[in-house]
């Protein structure tokens, strides 16, 4: 089977179709799982109480804001050196997802971050990052959506990404730097206490739930563009 | 105008790297016939940085903390409004798609163009940084650290603010989407910008943050043309 | 285990709800968006 088949959305479109209710089904199971282990089983976490537990929803969202910009990048690559339409494609139905996470990440860090440690926001390094890893997305989307012309809008969106994620260990060592700079607002987020077996696999388990789920997403939305982009003989023949 | 961007079509036999003087020339001649432009980013720098006092109170001690963060982010703002104009009436009046034509490579050129950039707006801003951190009551090394800081800073942000530019060009509100695009970019020549002076106010070693502003300008002066360029041919194409 | 407890989280619920709760209204929001966007490009055609 040639796998370079699947780089044109004719192909790629009925594909998606089959796959992304598979990675649903993975999602949804996974996160019933997931939230039973976490809310039910897992143990209270002795220094940190109940709170604690925000920490499943709290650290996928983290992993997956960064891990999906850096997919974004990958893609931009693949589009700006290959000249092909579907990676741009997927590029873009990322970014909505990637936002969402990482918009989750900083709400539940600040509702984690009150009761823990007194404040809703703190300017530590991975909060700050993770701030400005927002900001970029903003910035991706609102340049992808403000170009009329799709094509120029997936190559300017695919440079921006590509420069975006160069920057990111650069932002992310000079935010760390700074805080290292400012004595005093420094904490560990695991506070000292080890995790339980439990708590380890209701994590695992959400991180792979919201894994699934933004894959199915994107596939989706993806299939949406090609739909709102191509002629519709390149995905009308779906049922053959 | 015209007959100086004839010139980079016409001169085909000379070395690529003259690309890079011929843009840099012509935008510095441009710049000069708009002197006005470039003195508005400075006093809008001016204003900015004087306003800060009027809304904190003229407390000497508390001035002093904010200086570095004030004069930074002033710095960040004004490049922002210079940057639009780096390829907006060459874009506007046809110019840059001849640019593109050009025998001389296409990055070569770019590098000239975002050093005419940084020479008609952050060098100036550098130089009269002491002014500033003479309102905010810096002295010697202080403004010393400040200026050394502002060198090594700005090209940064004309570099990459350049590729903001390029990627906006033509685009429903261009100006405010490019903000949105290069500000959170500029953060790391933000934080060790402001750091070098910062710790020269405490009287600590600014060897450091100075160093690591000069390996990202080096790093980007390596890098960022080539995006510049790809930007163009994107915006262009 | 009593439900009334489970909800309190040792008391810390409106914390916990809270970003249990936005998570699954934001994953709820974005899937009703793009069935939106869906629907729109199937329509369209």
């Amino acid at each position: 089977m040639n796998l370079y088949r699947y780089a044109s959305p004719a192909s790629f479109y009925p594909l998606a179709g089959r796959l992304w209710p598979v990675f649903a089904v993975i999602a949804a199971l996974l996160a019933v799982y997931g939230l039973y282990e976490g809310l039910f089983v897992a143990p209270t976490d002795f220094q940190q109480g109940e709170v604690y537990r925000i920490v499943f929803i709290h650290v996928p969202a983290a992993w997956m804001g960064m891990f999906i910009y850096l997919v974004m990048a990958f893609y931009g690559v693949l589009a700006l050196s290959f000249n092909t339409r579907l990676s741009a494609m997927m590029m873009r139905a990322l970014a909505p997802t990637g936002m969402l996470f990482t918009f989750l990440a900083l709400w539940t860090g600040a509702l984690w971050g009150k009761p823990t440690w007194g404040t809703y926001w703190i300017w530590d390094g991975r909060m700050t990052s993770t701030l400005v890893l927002f900001f970029l997305y903003v910035g991706f989307i609102a340049l992808t959506e403000s170009i009329d012309d799709e094509r120029r809008a997936d190559r300017a969106g695919a440079l921006l990404a590509i420069v975006g994620s160069v920057n990111i260990p650069i932002i992310y060592f000079s935010v760390t730097w700074w805080n290292s700079l400012h004595q005093g607002l420094t904490f560990s987020k695991s506070g000292g206490s080890k995790m339980a077996p439990d708590m380890v696999i209701a994590m695992v388990a959400m991180v792979f739930a919201c894994w699934a789920y933004s894959i199915a997403v994107a596939l989706v939305r993806a299939r949406a563009i090609i739909r709102e982009r191509e002629p519709a003989h390149v995905w009308n023949g779906e049922a053959a | 105008m015209s007959s100086v961007s004839l010139e980079l079509v016409e001169q085909s036999e000379l070395a690529p790297e003259d690309g890079f003087w011929v843009a840099l020339k012509r935008d510095l001649a441009i710049a000069m016939q708009n002197k006005g432009e470039l003195a508005q980013a400075l006093a809008f720098m001016a204003i900015v940085v004087s306003l800060f006092p009027l809304a904190v109170g003229p407390e000497a001690q508390l001035l002093k903390r904010i200086a570095p963060g004030v004069v930074w982010v002033a710095a960040l703002l004004a490049a922002l409004l210079t940057l639009p104009r780096l390829f907006a009436s060459d874009y506007q009046d046809g110019t840059l798609e001849q640019v593109l034509l050009s025998p001389y490579p296409l990055p070569v050129l770019c590098a000239g163009k975002t050093l005419a950039h940084w020479l008609t707006t952050g060098l100036p801003l550098a130089v009269l940084a002491p002014l500033f951190g003479l309102q905010y009551g810096l002295n010697g090394d202080e403004l010393g650290v400040l200026v050394a800081s502002l060198m090594l800073g700005t090209p940064v942000l004309s570099m990459l603010g350049a590729i903001g530019a390029a990627l906006t060009l033509g685009v429903r509100g261009g100006s405010i989407l490019m903000a949105l695009l290069v500000l959170p970019l500029f953060v790391p020549v933000l934080i060790f910008g402001a750091g070098a002076v910062e710790q020269a106010l405490s009287g600590q070693d600014t060897t450091a943050n100075l160093s690591l502003l000069g390996a990202v300008m080096l790093a980007g002066a390596v890098l960022t043309p080539v995006a510049i360029a790809a930007a163009l041919r994107i915006s262009l194409d | 285990m009593n439900w009334a407890e489970f909800f309190s989280m040792g008391g810390r619920g409106a914390f916990v709800w809270g970003s249990f709760g936005v998570f699954a209204l934001g994953i709820a929001l974005e899937v009703l968006l793009l069935r939106m966007r869906s629907r729109r490009s199937k329509e369209a055609a």
